[in-house]
């Protein structure tokens, strides 16, 4: 059976909004799949907008900014393309990297903004309906995509991307400029913990676990899991449930 | 809690967008949505008779939100803001869903699934209307004068239109004296009018008691923003600050010197810009001369076009074909850019007076060796020998070395090349994003002394919008910080392009109104979720995705 894929762009308004205005002007013809969604520059888009798209059930998300170099607020689109880089490496984790596409339409490429529609519509179709859609899957995928909505809202992950410009190429505070290497070195440990961290968080949302029935559910070992649970307790985000026996149990107090 | 009441108004435009989707079953869609209180078609809502049914319907049903389905809010918001203005609702109001740009349009072949997207933009449309919030344009006075960085033709001309309206105007010019490339050439196209006739204007502008020009000096630091910027200018070793409403960049471009290129020597082998002083001291002379053109230009390098070359090489070899008739003058070219009327008339003339034109391919470049050129001509498919005794290239003007400087110092941007780049190349073309910044000339573009001057007017024009008024308003839409939940961690100060968030006086951030540009990065970005950008909140944003279709 053939699915229609249903796509979301975030199109910034100076580049890829015009350049989608023109490929009309022009009566150019592409997939009409694509809902749009305007914001001043691609750098608006939170990472949030992402995740909270591909919990609804898009199939697909394309952000479209100004060609690097050309961004009308000057660096915009790098920002989105630093944050972009996170969401492919933190979206690896439950298959969606492949949903989300970012790239450069200017405003007088109406030809090309049609072209980056019909193939990634016909990505997406390839790629098959989202598997938030398939019942037997749509439990556990939202609470993958819940568990990097999560890490994605948190402060660690945000200002550790946030900063990737300044530290860099500034220097941080103490005037010293991390390698791009080192940086990402740091980043993929960041991700890692902070996912894994957030799948917990998710995991004992409503009902108290041992660490052991975590261990079990996430499929990562026992030792690890504490390890992160002390640090979300540190955190104040995780707290004692009850204690069965001697094992305790863990909660999560996150607030939403 | 307020009462949201959305009227909405779906345009047939005429039968762009009626003739192709089924506006009957969008109206139909359109009123069972949450909020709706009205929605109705009509045949074009940007008429005069459609404004009036929006100013009509917004009293009739007490509307306090209004949403236009039609074309591109990019032509057309500001229309129907002022409208909604018009009938007492706050502009803000308004949202606007392009349903034949980005519908009809590019799905006239599938005209059901176009409607089924119009539905949806409307819908999200909706949901994002119901929560706009009402936003105040922000009042800021105007310091009524102009300064201009750079003093070459566009920049004299810009400053003398503006002094002549009466603005006090003053010009930082780099070099010692004002002229700027204009002093290097001979005559000018398309009428060989003498280049020291333009650079009368120095005097003119010396005698104008608005203006004032300071020369050796460079602007260090930039501060303020439209109608209040501060510029401090390093003149020599001392530094002065100008305030001033407005800033016009005409720092032009250099000619690019051919270093390493078709074995450049500037004795035998020189520049078009060489060539100049020589042809005004009547110093040349060659007997066989052949050019060349696009030299440094059009290549993996410098991929553009510097747009006055051709008719500069028309116009110098003109010009030596009349004062010695016997001269053979060769041009070897790859295309010759020669646009509009005039100048299409000086390259037939130039034919007919005897100029031989060949044509190359850039992968078979000619080959200059000691007294002839090898070149393969493309139209004939032929490898020919010209013997010359001098080589004249014809090179591309090129941005500034200091041009990216002066664009982090203003905070506009530039081009890949490091030329400044416009607010928008049809809408706005001599604005910067940046308001109250203006360009004109060759620091946008290699442009000529006409282009030039035609664009010193029309910069100096949008200038004094902002000049001849008291106060201006500016956009009410930008960023703001809750500083209740802001950690003080300052990622969106050093983040912001506009530099227009800050610690303040009492170390908690806040946002300067004026200077920002709600391009929202600082939003996207804060760790702590502090930051709002008014009319694309996250809310806002959020809503609209919610509703873009396709439950499951």
């Amino acid at each position: 059976m053939t699915y229609e894929p249903q796509l979301l762009g975030f199109l910034c308004n100076w580049c890829s909004y015009a350049g989608a205005d023109l490929a009309g002007v022009s009566r150019i013809q592409y997939a009409p799949n694509l809902r749009v969604i305007r914001v001043m520059c691609s750098g608006r888009v939170d990472p949030v907008f992402i995740l909270e798209a591909f919990l609804k059930g898009v199939d697909g998300v394309l952000v479209l900014g100004c060609h690097l170099g050309d961004c009308h607020y000057i660096s915009g689109n790098y920002e989105a393309v630093i944050k972009m880089e996170l969401l492919d490496k933190i979206l690896g984790f439950s298959g969606f990297s492949e949903r989300l596409r970012l790239d450069w339409v200017s405003a007088s490429e109406g030809n090309r903004f049609a072209q980056v529609v019909n193939e990634f519509t016909e990505k997406v179709r390839n790629l098959g309906p989202s598997p938030i859609k398939d019942k037997n899957q749509k439990a556990e995928i939202t609470d993958e995509l819940k568990a990097i909505k999560s890490a994605l809202s948190d402060i660690r992950l945000r200002a550790l991307v946030a900063r990737k410009r300044s530290i860099t190429t500034e220097g941080n505070v103490y005037e010293e400029i991390v390698p791009e290497e080192e940086y990402n070195k740091l980043l993929e440990q960041a991700i890692n913990d902070e996912y894994l961290r957030h799948k917990i968080l998710v995991k004992i949302k409503n009902k108290g676990k041992s660490v052991p029935e975590i261990s079990k559910e996430i499929n990562v070992k026992p030792n690890k899991v504490l390890e992160h649970i002390v640090y979300l307790k540190s955190r104040g985000l995780v707290d004692f449930d009850i204690i069965n026996d001697i094992i305790p149990t863990f909660i999560s107090i996150q607030e939403d | 809690m307020e009462d949201i009441r959305i009227g909405v108004f779906i345009c047939h435009c005429g039968t762009n967008i009626g003739g192709i989707l089924d506006i009957t079953s969008i109206t139909e869609y359109t009123k069972t949505l949450p909020n709706v209180i009205y929605a109705a078609d009509n045949i074009y809502t940007c008429s005069e008779l459609g404004l009036s049914e929006i100013r009509g319907k917004i009293k009739e049903h007490n509307l306090n939100r209004v949403v236009v389905a039609s074309c591109s809010p990019r032509t057309h918001e500001n229309l129907f803001r002022e409208t909604c203005h018009e009938a007492g609702l706050n502009p803000y109001l308004f949202e606007m869903v392009n349903i034949r740009d980005q519908d009809s349009w590019v799905h006239m072949k599938e005209p059901e699934k176009g409607t089924e997207k119009a539905k949806d933009l409307i819908h999200m449309g909706i949901s994002k209307a119901a929560l706009l919030k009402p936003l105040e344009k922000i009042k800021v006075e105007v310091t009524p004068s102009a300064a201009i960085i750079g003093g070459g033709i566009a920049g004299m001309t810009a400053a003398l239109n503006l002094a002549k309206q009466g603005f006090q105007t003053t010009i930082i010019e780099k070099e010692s004296q004002l002229g700027g490339n204009l002093r290097l050439l001979n005559k000018l196209y398309p009428i060989e009018v003498d280049a020291s006739k333009l650079l009368e204007i120095i005097d003119i502008i010396e005698r104008n008691k608005n203006i004032h020009v300071i020369t050796s000096a460079v602007p260090i630091k930039v501060e303020g923003f439209v109608g209040n910027f501060e510029i401090s200018v390093k003149e020599r070793e001392q530094i002065s600050k100008i305030k001033t409403g407005i800033i016009i960049v005409a720092t032009g471009a250099k000619p690019l010197i051919p270093k390493g290129l078709f074995r450049y020597n500037g004795k035998s082998i020189i520049t078009q810009l060489d060539l100049e002083p020589l042809l005004k001291e009547n110093k040349l002379v060659a007997q066989n001369i052949v050019m060349i053109q696009c030299v440094g230009a059009r290549n993996e390098e410098r991929p553009y076009c510097s747009n006055i070359c051709c008719m500069t090489a028309l116009k110098n070899a003109m010009i030596i074909k009349k004062l010695n008739p016997n001269s053979n003058l060769v041009i070897l070219y790859r295309d010759i850019q020669v646009h509009g009327t005039t100048y299409e008339d000086y390259y037939r003339k130039a034919r007919e007076n005897g100029i031989i034109f060949i044509k190359y391919s850039s992968d078979k470049p000619p080959l200059v060796k000691d007294s002839i050129i090898e070149v393969y001509n493309e139209l004939r498919n032929q490898e020919i020998n010209i013997p010359y005794d001098l080589v004249v290239l014809s090179t591309p003007l090129i941005a500034h070395e200091d041009s990216t400087t002066l664009a982090k110092l203003l905070k506009i941007p530039q081009q890949d090349n490091n030329f400044f780049l416009e607010a928008h190349v049809k809408l706005r073309p001599s604005d910067f994003a940046t308001d109250g910044i203006f360009i004109c000339g060759s620091a946008h573009w290699p442009a000529d002394v006409r282009e030039s001057i035609s664009q010193a007017y029309a910069a100096a024009s949008r200038a004094s919008r902002i000049l001849s008024k008291d106060t201006l308003e500016v956009e009410g839409s930008t960023a703001e910080v809750d500083i209740e939940i802001c950690i003080k961690c300052k990622i969106c100060t050093r983040m912001c392009p506009f530099s227009a968030i800050y610690k303040n006086k009492e170390g908690k951030i806040e946002v300067n109104q004026v200077l920002c540009k709600a391009c929202g990065v600082c939003g996207a970005s804060c760790p702590t979720g502090a930051i709002t950008i008014l009319h694309f909140t996250d809310e806002q944003i959020l809503s609209e995705i919610a509703s873009c279709g396709g439950e499951f």
